[in-house]
């Protein structure tokens, strides 16, 4: 018997096609891994077995009428809970969504539907994407699938331990200031986020608009490039959607394994690495880049001096649009309203705000207001806005002397929950090697580089592509992969714990 | 640059609609005061010949053909609403008794 939860996406598209199995058969043994190991880990806010089983016999049965079909239909999918779901409830992790059930679909998830891939449910995340580790969501956190105990980082920990866990063999991601690759790092999986408008954010609950973007969750490089395709490309209701085409993300991925990487020039951030990164990743670090180097590449330095200043620039700019954004919460069209019956409706939306809000969204809200008002916008928003400048600048200098950029995707493994809750300045700095990214637009992709010696637990290697060159992070992230897998006998994922009657 | 004290945090959340009780004040602004002298920093390089960036990727006049086409019904648009009323939002008094 084949256990279909340990396949990977492209594993199943392949058997699915041959015959060689049912979606059916696919999506109920990710179901019933769902219901073995998601009580500890708590990947899922919601579950949707119907719907993915209704979904699954549909395709069977219309491959079985001789149909033609998608790469990926029947290839089962977990979604996170910021990409509104028509008839599944969505919340973006948040007290004051509860209960709410869009009437109409995102356009990423549109995207999927047409692709036929049953959507087993909807992920855990911090609430709103504030945060780096679940413990904002108001839903209670997810657990690492590597250490129960420990984060799997944020805000996209449910999507990637849905997929360390073996309950999804794809996900969704959302990345603001790195909510795809840091979660990726430290779960030991792929995460991307596209260049800036290469998926369209018609229907994802809004964080930061000049920031977010919606991206691929996968096990391995090609089955993230797979997914990219489906939910990229133009859409006319998002109108930051690029109007090209998807870069050749699939071709590059199989470009990088069979081919590798001769005649790519790497550069490794200066910035990005050093002091506050621990022993473990910079070591994890170093021996990519050796993998690198015999694949083919060139691998140098360059200086990003103006990074330093990425993470204030980034916690001003954020709570900004994020007090904007999230000024709908207002208790009039969807969600809570806390009502005593008397009060006027300003009373209630502030009374509402306060129930509905976590303490981390009450914080950058506040925040953002602040840096918003008169007086202070000048010497606050105006002058990140001016840090972003100098960030793109960096990246503009630094791709002209390589194709690509790398660094450790964060500086340390996975920390224990609680341990960084009180001290949300702490808590900013697990982001400090995604942000500037989204500060810039420019694509990034974290996957595993290996596990830390001291813990035991997996290190994340980031690779920064130039706005519109998906492909460059595909081409040399499966190329990277294919050397750690040989050295290894397999995916780092083989040795995640078997979680099945863990507490 | 000014620091935030626990009555701007006050003024502030009023501004924002969230009612803080005494201790979540005590507890934020003592965290919100230690985040804005990190992120004041970003003064430091911000030169007056540095132009400002609001959007990583520029676009301009972004279009798209104006066509009717469906849309949510009165029915879906109020599924969501805490109270409905006459097929419309139902909201609670706009002004006060004193007003």
């Amino acid at each position: 018997m084949s256990d279909w939860t340990r396949r990977t996406a492209l594993e199943i598209a392949d058997a699915l096609a041959a015959g060689e199995a049912t979606s059916e058969e696919v999506v109920t043994a990710h179901l019933d891994r769902i219901a073995a190991v998601d009580g500890p880990v708590h990947a899922f806010l919601h579950v949707d077995a119907d719907g993915a089983l209704a979904e699954a016999r549909a395709v069977d049965a219309e491959r079985k009428a001789g149909a033609e079909l998608p790469r990926l239909a029947g290839v089962p999918i977990a979604v996170k809970d910021v990409l509104v779901t028509r008839g599944l409830p969505t919340t973006a992790g948040s007290r004051i969504l509860e209960g709410w059930v869009p009437p109409y679909d995102g356009t990423a998830t549109r995207r999927l539907r047409a692709a036929r891939m049953p959507i087993l449910g909807k992920t855990n995340m911090d609430e709103f994407a504030m945060g780096s580790s679940t413990e904002h969501s108001g839903y209670g956190p997810t657990h690492n699938p590597w250490d129960l105990d420990r984060i799997p980082g944020g805000s996209g920990g449910g999507s990637a331990a849905a997929l360390a866990a073996f309950e999804a063999p794809l996900a969704i991601g959302s990345d603001t200031g790195g909510s795809i690759r840091q979660p990726a790092a430290v779960t030991g999986t792929v995460g991307v986020k596209p260049t800036y408008g290469g998926v369209s954010r018609y229907g994802v609950i809004a964080l930061a608009s000049s920031l977010d973007q919606l991206g691929p969750c996968a096990r391995t490089v090609e089955d993230a490039a797979l997914l990219h395709e489906v939910i990229g490309g133009h859409d006319p209701m998002d109108a930051t959607s690029l109007d090209e085409p998807v870069p050749p993300v699939v071709d590059a991925a199989r470009r990088g394994r069979e081919d590798g990487l001769k005649g790519v020039k790497v550069a490794v951030v200066k910035e990005l690495g050093g002091e506050g990164y621990q022993e473990g990743v910079a070591q994890r670090f170093a021996e990519s880049l050796d993998h690198l180097r015999a694949a083919g590449a060139e691998v140098v330095e360059v200086s990003c001096p103006s990074f330093a200043y990425a993470l204030a620039a980034y916690y001003l700019i954020l709570p900004s649009e994020a007090s904007s954004n999230l000024a709908k919460y207002d208790s009039v069209r969807f969600g809570l309203r806390v009502d005593d019956g008397g009060s006027t409706v300003e009373r209630v939306m502030a009374a509402t705000r306060a129930a509905g809000f976590g303490d981390e969204v009450k914080r950058r809200v506040i925040l953002g207001t602040y840096a918003l008002s008169a007086g202070y916008y000048d010497a606050y928003y105006g002058s990140a806005q001016k840090v972003r400048t100098l960030i793109q600048r960096d990246f503009a200098a630094a791709f002209a002397s390589a194709d690509v950029l790398v660094s450790p995707t964060c500086p340390t493994t996975a920390f224990k929950l609680g341990e960084q809750l009180d001290d949300p300045l702490t808590m900013y700095l697990n982001d400090v090697a995604t942000i500037p990214a989204n500060l810039a637009g420019v694509p990034g992709m974290s996957l595993p580089a290996g596990l830390a010696p001291e813990n035991g637990l997996p290190v994340g290697f980031q690779i920064l592509a130039p706005a519109r060159a998906d492909d460059r992070l595909y081409r040399v992230g499966a190329a990277l992969e294919a050397a750690l897998d040989a050295k290894r006998g397999g995916p780092v994922l083989a040795g995640v714990p078997d979680l099945e009657g863990a507490k | 640059m000014a620091t935030l004290d626990r009555a701007d945090v006050a003024r502030l959340a009023a501004l924002a609609r969230i009612d803080l009780s005494d201790a979540d004040l005590d507890r934020l602004s003592g965290q919100l005061a230690a985040i804005v002298d990190a992120v004041a920093t970003v003064a430091e390089v911000a030169g007056e010949d540095v132009p400002a960036t609001s959007h990583p990727i520029p676009m301009a006049n972004v279009t798209r053909p104006d066509e009717v086409r469906a849309s949510l019904t009165q029915e879906e648009a109020l599924s969501g609403a805490p109270a409905v009323e006459d097929g419309r939002f139902r909201v609670p008094q706009i002004l006060g008794e004193e007003a």
